[in-house]
């Protein structure tokens, strides 16, 4: 799919914009509900040696979640909620979910010589049913991945057992059989289980927890890694962007008129510890676009109107897709890393979490937003002590924002907000 | 909704009524999850339906245990695709036989209300969601006349049911602009185990059986327009001859 924008998606910023892209206060005579927060001067003057720290907690509650909108078209920035989506995006945007669940990817297991090992499944099994893996060795979560010692060095033909606590029986352990090694690092691997279908999901299922970093204070259910409109468990890390996404926000958007569409993807993992292998990541990841996603983004295309993705998988998805020519849905791999050189053919927006220059999602940014403004709006996040990670707050990158025009700033109803 | 080519999940699903709407869902062309917490028997149902030409997937959980719904929901999405066919039927009694409830055990009604009442609810929080998503989808809730009539004995279980009529009634409110339905089945009397435990002098020749107690329910979830969303429909009196 070629797709010409109906409006330049990334103007650059230049001093002769400058005054035009000044941020417009609404006035004050105005009615509203609640004072909305000012608009905020961009570039916004952070010192670098500003003693201020990422947000490193976690958000317990989806309605709790801040967001840092970013009109990517005027420059501007907006501290809101998670709540204020619907009331930021337009009429006819099209929002596109990634509804992936998240499986328990971590199991923990002895390597052939007795010694410990844990595996993260990096993906849901691929050709011949082979399941892409990393080994960790000893120690868990707690540990920074990098500190963590190597594993046990396995090759083709060696058998992991797994989830065998003492005094269990012979036929609760799980057996992994290594199948293939990566060239990229010996601790990326493919595993033969011993059993497959649904004796194998129940087998994943009983011993397996979530990834999870020990940027995290405790140990993390099943349940705090999933998003509220997840289905077939393909993401070995929670597609985290749409966890903040309560129904209410979601039904608000359809309200709004939002169009909703959804698709697959497995999302990987994010970071191993392993120098070779983090410069690798993301690996290729498995997506599955419907049909009738492939249409709503067609029909918002011809229309003019934006597409919204909600996580950097679903941009992953769709412009790998588009760049294969696949645009009748369906399944499909990609291996696509996007940056500031990247032409975007499909995604006009994204709502992702707070990401700090350095990390690939920053990066993938550049796409959607100049440099002074990524910047600008990372010491923004910085400074206002936004939370970073997975159960961490929000960013919405967009061209143009409703909130963010005076001439829209109708009363926003408050009845319902929890 | 038409049932061909759906994913189903169906709790309580080794025997009695659950195993009988299986089997009449996999019949129609679904590919069922089949769930009850004793393995052996349920893989016997499973085994008995792909027999009959049927994809049917056997998952041993307890639907009153919080941490079994996650792991449940997970490998019934990976089996089948997404549920589009929730079907709520695994009920206990409590202990039998039943008792007054001066001499009702405070946590026999806990666990009453766990799984009759808060299972129900957990699976379909966890099911629904990705329903409202897709816009497709519909939760059978399977309820009794002892939520309604006010039987001697039967107070632990007539509590949990009549609170899952109302919880039905509220999801029915807050997905129909999602296009999901929400059904609250009373099945009648049936020959059950269940039935035999609670009841065990009954007249058998009177209680109706299951199998075609399932019929009438596949055909609620079938007749959109003779079930719509939110009611609460009595699998006796329900008129289906006409649709078969």
């Amino acid at each position: 799919m070629t797709r010409a924008h109906p409006t330049p998606l990334r103007p650059p910023p230049t001093a002769a914009q400058e005054p035009r892209d000044r941020p417009i206060s609404p006035p004050a005579s105005l009615p509203r509900a609640r004072p909305a927060p000012p608009a905020i001067p961009w570039p916004l003057p952070v010192p670098d040696d500003r003693p201020v720290q990422w947000g490193r907690g976690a958000r317990e509650e989806r309605g709790d979640v801040r967001l840092l909108a970013v009109d990517t078209r005027h420059g501007r920035l907006l501290d809101r909620a998670a709540a204020d989506l619907p009331e930021l995006l337009l009429p006819g945007d099209l929002v596109v979910l990634n509804d992936a669940a998240t499986l328990p990817a971590s199991l923990s297991g002895r390597a052939p010589s007795g010694a410990p090992i844990e595996i993260r499944l990096a993906g849901p099994a691929g050709e011949r049913g082979r399941w892409p893996a990393v080994l960790f060795g000893a120690g868990d979560w707690h540990m920074r991945t990098e500190d963590r010692p190597p594993p046990e060095r396995l090759a083709p033909g060696d058998r992991i057992r797994l989830g065998d606590e003492p005094g269990a029986a012979d036929r609760d352990a799980l057996t992994a059989e290594i199948a293939s090694v990566s060239p990229i690092s010996p601790r990326l691997v493919e595993l033969d289980f011993d059993r497959a279908g649904a004796r194998l999901l129940a087998a994943l299922y009983r011993h397996g927890r979530p990834v999870q970093y020990s940027h995290q204070d405790r140990d993390l259910a099943l349940w705090s890694v999933q998003t509220a409109f997840a289905g077939p468990p393909w993401a070995v890390e929670m597609p985290s962007a749409g966890r903040p996404l309560s129904w209410q926000i979601l039904a608000g958007l359809r309200r709004r008129g939002v169009e909703l569409a959804w698709l697959t993807h497995a999302a990987g993992l994010s970071s191993t510890g392993d120098a070779a292998l983090d410069a690798a990541l993301p690996l290729p990841e498995q997506y599955d676009i419907p049909r009738a996603t492939a249409h709503a983004v067609h029909r918002a295309a011809a229309e003019g109107r934006r597409v919204i993705a909600v996580g950097t998988t679903v941009v992953r998805a769709l412009e790998g897709a588009a760049r294969s020519g696949r645009w009748a849905g369906g399944a499909g791999t990609t291996d696509l890393v996007l940056d500031a050189g990247s032409v975007i053919r499909v995604v006009d927006g994204v709502v992702t979490g707070v990401h700090a220059p350095g990390e690939s999602h920053y990066r993938l940014l550049g796409a959607f937003a100049p440099p002074a403004l990524l910047d600008a709006a990372w010491r923004h996040a910085r400074a206002r002590g936004y939370l970073q990670h997975e159960l961490g707050d929000l960013c919405l990158f967009a061209p143009g924002l409703a909130g963010a025009e005076p001439a829209v700033s109708a009363p926003r109803p408050t009845a319902a907000r929890p | 909704m038409h049932i061909r080519d759906t994913s189903s999940l169906v709790t309580g699903a080794s025997r009695g009524l659950g195993r009988a709407l299986a089997g009449r869902l996999a019949a129609a062309g679904s590919r069922v999850v089949m769930v009850a917490r004793e393995a052996g028997p349920l893989e016997r149902a499973a085994a008995e339906i792909r027999a009959a030409g049927g994809t049917a997937h056997a998952i041993a959980a307890d639907v009153g245990d919080k941490h079994a719904i996650h792991p449940l929901a997970g490998q019934a999405a990976a089996l089948v695709g997404p549920i589009d066919i929730l079907i709520n039927n695994a009920s206990t009694l409590g202990p039998t036989p039943l008792r007054l409830l001066l001499d009702t055990e405070c946590e026999d009604l806990e666990r009453a209300l766990a799984v009759n009442l808060v299972g129900p609810f957990r699976l379909s929080k966890v099911v629904a969601g990705s329903m409202a998503l897709r816009g497709r989808g519909i939760v059978v809730n399977l309820s009794s006349d002892a939520a309604v009539e006010p039987y001697a004995t039967w107070g632990a279980y007539a509590a949990s049911k009549a609170a899952l009529d109302q919880l039905s009634r509220v999801w029915a409110a807050e997905l129909a602009e999602h296009r999901v339905r929400v059904l609250a089945v009373d099945p009648g009397e049936m020959d059950t185990r269940m039935h035999a435990d609670a009841i065990p002098d009954a007249d058998r020749s009177t209680l109706a059986d299951p199998d075609a107690v399932a019929r009438r329910i596949v055909a609620m979830i079938e007749a959109e327009q003779l079930a719509p969303t939110g009611a609460r429909l009595v699998a006796p009196s329900f008129e289906v001859e006409a649709l078969l």
